[in-house]
């Protein structure tokens, strides 16, 4: 490393700060504890029946969680197993509370969705588990680099061969387990093909190219992965409709790039590019067309009817500063299954108001900023890539996602993480939460103390700031 | 490869800013709009959240509410005597939103209006429900009683005034439809709502003939002749003979106008006139009066303007521009001349209140739900038509009619009251082949001034064409209500 330190932590006494986590966690329990019993009042006036077990529920989450945390990954950063558990309770509790409306828990939209969440949680934790136990070392990842791409493109291409839900290709239905999102799996797989292939690219993508009006021009066949990786992003976009995966492909390789090479003009050409792929695609998918005319007008009638956008919209609206509160909203209204899933932001809206939105929205940047914290301190290239693409993915996620529903940009389909129903969204990203744990755990272990020199003199220890 | 880290860590966190930036923009500075917007349901179902406010007639409410299940809207609002008092009233339905004294009311009676900000706020503090505030009205329950008995299945309106402060006591509408009968929205509300619409039902119940149809008001109309001549001067002797022909060619034309069966119009006296109701009379006088002039009297009168009563009434219409001979023809109420019943009261009540045209009002005051007075409303003159001493004239010209023998509105004459009134028979549709709307307006007089003036219209009434008039349908109905008004 440079003369700048840029680990976290000294290497001598660091504090594993398990116990601050443990402390977190109760608050992140307790919360959503009380969110439940407020929905539940708030409903039926009364504290709902299943209070005791989910609460204990959501506490065994935890628990394990954070035992095995202590047991396996003592100095990672205390801070995201809370952000997480806290994020999934209140999205538990948003589910629940969206159940108790008769009008969008029928049988034909799947009933009750939020006992299966939880089940969900449950084998994320799992997952979350396997992950810490089995996984000892990162770098143990970057054999697998192109084990991960084919993975990756299997997963991708996957859903093209199963039919279209609500007009994106994005599901595959396995007979008597139900559907699963490919693409959430997919993200934290190529994520881990990125991190490896640039690790071992990233001098020849840096260095061999030509000065041109500033910029370094990549030479041809190390500019060709980009331009495959954009052309891939843009085929899912064409064969699946799926705006949100290909953006948070695309976004996720050209940050990888650039921190890999530390070229701007990777920046350049990405968003050259995408720009060009956007505008190609908005004109000519008639999926995204709509997309992009409900985002410029929002409020405006479909069918003599109100849109789903105009619906989240006016849920937003009616929140104000601190909301209805709990269970006394009328996201309902926006239809379908949709409150539970991609609009879920706008429950937190109008039923907590801007403030709760804020504080979500905080969690996210907060758990996103540790991710980033984790590849600053990461010591080897291949956890730093890693680290950056995760948490760079999971950033570039919640922003079209919060963006699409708040109308910043156009909507796209893809899942709040954590909050939104969805089994793949919620098993995918307690991996993902996982593998930047044990990131972060290597990067704050502390060295190991050298050995004792046969020549016992002591020696002075000079440390520079 | 920390450079570039930092720099990305920069930007994710730009993204959550902008989200950040985003979300505030949404919630605070479109929210108002959003919240607003007539497409979002939450404005209807925060509409019937609570129970509404009640509408009021002699201290009792005429309407309700029962809570309802199955649907977003808790609060569903019932009618007493829904029929009868749907003109007054209006409909608050959870599917068809809102009108009359419901929908011009609303924010009151659901609570939203600034006016009740400090109830809420105590309600907000002692835990209480938000809760709408009470209206008030002007109108007088055994008036309206009489009103609606009395049009029964004919089709027509009457308005009852008090011309000494312009409150409204009666004013009924037929046929006419329960608000109560779509107020929630079932698919039985549908039905009936549909059934209600003038395009499933030709008589068009939902249609407020008392303030929101125009009818040619005939020979009421002569009344606003009268005042235009006597106020402009034309004549000054009520009972001076005129220098009218019978027949009475239009002027620049060759076409008479004739009288209604053989009365002794020529050269009649004004009283005489306007006691046989001549048309030669008063066609002439309107010619000779002129367009200007009519005009001035009509619109002090209140044609030509909507009324807000605070409910909108349709205008009266008296033509701006019109040749000579179609000033004659409009004032005998014929030609574009149209009235609405709220309209013709208001002209019986300024004469019976000497002269003085007091602003129609249906709204006494709105009270908060603790029963404090939030809004009274206070009689204000609209305008003066006539003077006093001319209002006393025509006062003894419509008592003529009523009163002397052989005058068209002998159906009103109430024993021991002073009454005036004059009949109308307007014929309408081309080459008048429709039936005749048939008119009476009146007031009558106590030691105290006059408490009632009232205008009836009885639309194409079920019988034979020679038998509609003014003094044989309309007068009887005036008289009841003028009779429950008195308490006789």
């Amino acid at each position: 490393m440079s003369a700048s330190n840029t680990t976290t932590i000294t290497s001598i006494g660091a504090p594993n700060r398990r116990n601050t986590e443990l402390v977190m966690l109760l608050f992140a329990v307790a919360i959503p504890v009380f969110a439940y019993a407020d929905a539940g009042l708030a409903k039926h006036g009364s504290v709902p029946a299943g209070l005791a077990e989910y609460g204990l529920g959501l506490g065994c989450i935890a628990g394990i969680a954070h035992l095995l945390v202590r047991k396996f990954a003592p100095y990672a950063d205390p801070l995201m197993l809370p952000i997480a558990t806290l994020l999934n309770g209140l999205g538990l509790v948003l589910i629940w509370r969206l159940d108790q409306e008769p009008s969008i828990t029928t049988p034909q939209l799947g009933g009750p969705m939020a006992p299966k969440q939880l089940m969900w949680s449950a084998l994320g934790v799992a997952l979350f588990a396997l992950v810490l136990v089995f996984l000892k070392d990162h770098r143990i990842l970057q054999r697998y680099t192109y084990i991960s791409m084919i993975v990756a493109l299997a997963l991708l291409i996957s859903p093209i061969f199963f039919p279209a839900v609500y007009g994106a290709r994005i599901w595959v239905t396995i007979p008597g387990v139900g559907s699963l999102q490919p693409g959430e799996f997919a993200k934290i797989v190529i994520a881990v093909f990125f991190a490896g292939y640039l690790m071992v690219k990233r001098d020849a993508l840096a260095l061999a190219s030509r000065r041109f009006m500033g910029l370094y021009l990549p030479r041809g066949r190390d500019l060709g992965p980009i331009l495959v990786i954009w052309a891939l992003s843009l085929l899912i976009l064409v064969f699946e409709t799926d705006l949100g995966t290909s953006l948070l492909f695309f976004g996720l390789f050209v940050i990888m790039l650039y921190v890999a090479t530390e070229r701007t003009s990777w920046i350049v050409f990405g968003l050259l590019l995408s720009a060009g792929g956007a505008v190609m695609v908005g004109t000519t998918e008639a999926h995204v067309k709509v997309r992009v005319q409900e985002w410029l007008h929002p409020l405006a009638l479909q069918d003599g009817g109100v849109t789903e956008t105009a619906q989240s919209r006016y849920a937003f609206g009616s929140g104000g500063l601190f909301g209805s509160g709990l269970g006394e909203g009328y996201s309902r209204l926006i239809g379908g299954i949709a409150p539970k899933s991609d609009y879920i932001l706008a429950t937190v809206g109008e039923e907590l108001g801007l403030a709760g939105v804020m504080a979500i929205l905080l969690l996210y940047g907060l758990l996103i900023e540790r991710g980033m914290r984790t590849a600053l301190a990461a010591r080897d290239p291949f956890g730093k890539l890693l680290a950056v693409g995760l948490s760079g993915g999971f950033a570039l996620q919640v922003f079209v996602v919060a963006g699409g529903v708040t109308g910043l940009i156009p909507l796209t389909g893809m899942t709040m993480p954590f909050l939104a129903q969805g089994g793949s969204s919620v098993i995918a990203n307690w991996a993902l939460v996982a593998l930047l744990l044990r990131i972060s755990d290597t990067a704050r272990r502390p060295a190991p103390s050298p050995a004792p020199s046969p020549d016992a003199e002591a020696t002075q220890v000079v440390r520079s700031q | 490869m920390n450079k570039p880290l930092r720099r990305v860590a920069v930007f994710c966190g730009l993204l959550v800013l902008a989200l950040l930036v985003r979300v505030n923009y949404v919630q605070y500075v479109e929210a108002g709009q959003l919240s607003s917007d007539p497409h979002n349901r939450r404005v209807a179902i925060n509409q019937f959240a609570q129970p509404r406010g009640d509408i009021i007639v002699d201290g009792k409410a005429v309407t309700g509410h029962t809570t309802t299940t199955g649907s977003d809207f808790k609060y569903k609002q019932t009618f007493t005597d829904g029929p009868m008092w749907a003109p007054v009233t209006g409909y608050a339905s959870q599917a068809y939103s809102t009108s009359m004294l419901e929908g011009v009311e609303d924010k009151f009676l659901t609570g939203d209006d600034d006016r009740l900000f400090f109830n809420r706020t105590v309600d907000l503090l002692t835990g209480k429900q938000k809760q709408g505030g009470n209206v008030v009205t002007t109108l007088n329950a055994k008036a309206q009683a009489a009103a609606y008995n009395g049009l029964g299945k004919k089709k027509g309106a009457v308005v009852a005034l008090d011309p000494r402060t312009g409150a409204i006591l009666a004013m009924a509408s037929t046929p006419s439809y329960d608000p109560g009968s779509f107020a929630g929205n079932s698919l039985t509300d549908e039905k009936n709502w549909n059934a209600l619409q003038a395009k499933n039902d030709p008589d068009d119940p939902t249609l407020n003939r008392a303030l929101r149809q125009t009818y040619p008001p005939g020979s009421t109309f002569k009344l606003v002749t009268a005042a235009a001549a006597l106020q402009d001067g034309k004549v000054s002797d009520v009972n001076a003979a005129t220098n009218s022909p019978d027949p009475y060619i239009l002027p620049g034309t060759t076409t008479p106008l004739n009288n209604e069966g053989d009365i002794p119009c020529k050269n009649a006296t004004l009283t005489t006139a306007l006691k046989y109701s001549c048309n030669t009379v008063f066609g002439k006088l309107g010619a000779d009066v002129g367009l200007d002039a009519m005009n001035k009297e009509a619109a002090l009168f209140g044609f030509n303007k909507e009324q807000f009563v605070p409910v909108r009434s349709a205008a009266s219409n008296f033509d701006t521009k019109m040749s000579p001979d179609q000033v004659a023809q409009s004032s005998i109420g014929q030609f574009d001349t149209t009235a609405t019943p709220l309209q013709m009261a208001m002209v019986a009540s300024a004469i019976a209140n000497d002269g003085k045209l007091m602003q129609p009002y249906e709204v006494d005051k709105l009270v908060a739900p603790n029963l404090s007075t939030i809004a009274q409303t206070s009689p204000k003159e609209m305008s003066q038509p006539l003077s006093e001493e001319n209002a006393k004239k025509l006062q003894s010209m419509m008592e003529a009619v009523v009163n002397s023998p052989g005058g068209t509105g002998g159906n009103a004459k109430i024993s021991g009251v002073t009454v005036g009134g004059k009949t109308g028979t307007a014929q309408h549709g081309l080459n008048n082949k429709g039936l005749p709307y048939a008119w009476f307006v009146s007031y009558a007089k106590t030691d105290q001034g006059s408490p009632v003036a009232v205008a009836v219209v009885v639309e194409d009434a079920s019988a034979n064409r020679g038998d509609i008039s003014g003094g044989g349908f309309a007068a009887p109905i005036a008289k009841s209500v003028m009779e429950a008004v008195l308490d006789k």
